[in-house]
């Protein structure tokens, strides 16, 4: 999940298919995030590198969609719906999920054991 | 053995404090020796001191001090007053020998110096005054008067720095001679010398009839010695000035130490400097505090024997003492919990006594009350002046500040007669009763004390190198006197490299640190 400044960013990705829930007026996803090139990188708990300024997934509420789809706590989000979430403000995320016209998000989160599946499967 | 050896002590320091340089007095009270038991630990029941307390101790002088001054009927000895110990008498014969030596070895530096004085005086009005007596020269024109005028303001310059660099008083007697100052006078010698000689070969042999020739002559060596009193005085007084060396002073027995910074110095010089600064900085020193660290100390090996069970009775070798030493480290030993207790009860009697005392001398400062002008015309019944009203408020405090003493073990410093002096001080300048405590709470530097408590006047400068060569780094000299002794390390002060870095003003620019978390 390192990145090395000029090199295009590689990681092993999984997809989340996320239907956002109408409750009262709001459309909710059911998780929170943390991080943005804004925040400071040094208070994440979940980064492995505490340079990365990447949007990172701190609560998934129980319940919730996010969790039905499989999105776990303390992944990094790279893009949602295309849009890419590794350089991005943290209010630039906030709205890239929460648009009012789309009713489906589609992650593609990394995590530190899909890297190591897939590096085992390799061997 | 413990009140032996207290015994002992005090009886030194009664002996001392009776003003070690009258010997004709102290025969005079060899012979009046106290009744009554000499040791710590005994009661004595005491008659009340003759003289009331207001009045006549000041006729009798400080040559009788009674310890009882603050309790009239019971009293508790702590030292015999009239008796003299085999030190002093050692003491006396030693400082009278010492000091007839030494006196030689002064004077002759006076009267060497006194010479070359008046030599270098005495030299150029010589060179002008010559020629008239012995042929006629020329007569002076008028810069050639301007030269003499110049020469006489020159010569009364050099003659005040003549007194100034070398012939002052000396504070101090140091071992050997001052090597600077010793070579600036021969240097000053040769320079006289030679002029002399050029003078007699050319001047006086070819009857030279310039006489402006001659006055600048004159004027020359007049500017010559100048010059060298102005390179004795950066020698002998500015060179040391700039500090090089940080030196580090420890007193032997109870371990106070201060550090000082000294410049470029012989050793004799610097142990000078740093004796100057020990009568001025160093707590005096009060060796009743060091009694329980001997005792303690005894104690450790007391209870240890070596028996030689097989073989003949010799003297321990070395092995058996180590065995000894091992022992004793190894017996669970519960002294330390002893010095704990001790010293927490130590603790707490000093500021118990320390609580009374202040209340006391609180309460005795009440009852006096300035006067002013005006109420001086109106009742002149009760008027004292600052002696008297010392005396009428002393009793009150007496005892709570004489137990205080006692307790830390400082009644050996301070008189009755200086005790009152001191309240007499403080009330005319209006000091507060914790203004007049402060000299008896903590201990001062030596000079604060009368003078026969600077206990040494007389020290010994120990060290391995010449006494006259410079300060290194690293070495070591020990001043010794009779109770401690003073032990000085130095440490050169490291070449520093200062560089400079510029920060522009506007560069001091912040940012926040965020680690916000948002629910989507």
């Amino acid at each position: 999940m390192s990145f090395i400044p000029g090199q295009p960013v590689t990681a092993v990705v999984q997809r989340i298919e996320i239907c956002k829930l109408r409750q009262c007026d709001n459309l909710i996803l059911g998780f929170s995030i943390g991080g943005g090139i804004d925040q400071d990188p040094g208070q994440n708990p979940f980064s492995e590198d505490k340079t990365d300024k990447g949007i990172y997934v701190t609560r998934v509420s129980k319940g919730g969609p996010a969790e039905a789809a499989g999105l776990m706590i303390g992944d990094k989000i790279m893009q949602v719906n295309g849009w890419d979430m590794t350089m991005v403000t943290h209010d630039q995320a906030r709205k890239r999920l929460t648009k009012k016209n789309e009713d489906v998000v589609r992650l593609l989160v990394t995590r530190k054991s899909l890297e190591d599946a897939v590096r085992n499967a390799m061997v | 053995m413990d009140t032996e050896s207290t015994y002992s002590g005090y009886s030194y320091y009664s002996g001392r404090s009776r003003g070690s340089h009258k010997p004709g007095e102290r025969s005079r009270h060899k012979s009046r020796s106290k009744d009554g038991s000499r040791s710590e630990k005994s009661v004595t029941i005491n008659a009340p001191p003759a003289e009331p307390l207001l009045g006549d101790s000041s006729v009798r002088g400080e040559e009788v001090q009674d310890d009882n001054w603050g309790e009239t009927t019971t009293a508790v000895t702590g030292t015999s007053e009239h008796s003299l110990s085999q030190d002093d008498i050692v003491r006396i014969t030693k400082d009278m020998e010492d000091s007839v030596g030494l006196d030689c070895r002064r004077y002759a530096a006076l009267t060497v110096s006194a010479v070359l004085g008046l030599l270098v005086l005495l030299t150029p009005i010589a060179f002008l005054v010559l020629p008239h007596v012995l042929w006629r020269p020329q007569d002076c024109d008028t810069a050639c008067q301007g030269l003499l005028i110049s020469l006489a303001f020159k010569l009364l310059i050099l003659l005040l720095a003549v007194w100034a660099l070398f012939l002052r008083p000396q504070r101090a007697r140091l071992p050997r001679v001052f090597v600077f100052r010793a070579l600036l006078m021969l240097l000053m010698l040769l320079v006289v010398v030679s002029y002399w000689l050029f003078y007699a070969v050319r001047i006086i042999q070819s009857q030279d009839k310039n006489y402006h020739g001659i006055v600048q002559y004159a004027v020359s060596l007049v500017d010559a010695l100048l010059f060298i009193q102005y390179l004795a005085i950066v020698l002998l007084e500015l060179r040391h000035l700039q500090a090089t060396f940080s030196v580090r002073v420890t007193r032997s027995t109870d371990g106070e130490t201060r550090h000082y910074s000294l410049g470029q110095l012989s050793i004799q010089r610097a142990a000078l400097a740093v004796l100057e600064n020990y009568y001025r900085d160093f707590a005096v020193h009060n060796p009743a505090l060091l009694m329980a660290a001997k005792s303690r100390a005894a104690k450790h090996l007391a209870g240890l024997k070596v028996y030689n069970v097989d073989g003949p009775a010799n003297n321990t070798t070395p092995s058996q003492s180590r065995a000894m030493i091992a022992a004793a480290a190894r017996r669970r030993d519960t002294s330390h919990n002893e010095l704990y207790y001790e010293e927490m009860d130590q603790e707490r009697r000093v500021r118990k006594r320390k609580a009374r005392l202040v209340v006391a001398v609180e309460e005795a400062f009440t009852h006096i009350k300035r006067m002013q002008e005006e109420e001086q015309k109106k009742t002149p019944g009760e008027v004292m002046d600052p002696r008297e009203a010392a005396q009428a408020i002393f009793p009150s405090m007496a005892r709570a500040l004489q137990k205080y003493l006692r307790t830390t073990r400082q009644q050996h410093c301070h008189t009755m007669e200086s005790i009152q002096q001191h309240l007499a001080f403080c009330i005319t300048n209006n000091m507060t009763p914790k203004a007049f405590l402060e000299s008896y709470l903590s201990p001062g530097p030596t000079l604060q004390y009368a003078r026969e408590h600077w206990l040494a006047r007389h020290w010994t400068l120990v060290s391995e190198d010449s006494v006259t060569s410079g300060l290194k780094d690293g070495s070591v000299f020990l001043l010794k006197c009779i109770d401690f002794s003073l032990v000085v390390t130095t440490r050169r002060i490291s070449f520093i490299k200062l560089s400079e870095e510029f920060i522009d003003p506007k560069s001091h620019k912040f940012v926040l640190r965020l680690q916000s978390e948002t629910s989507v």
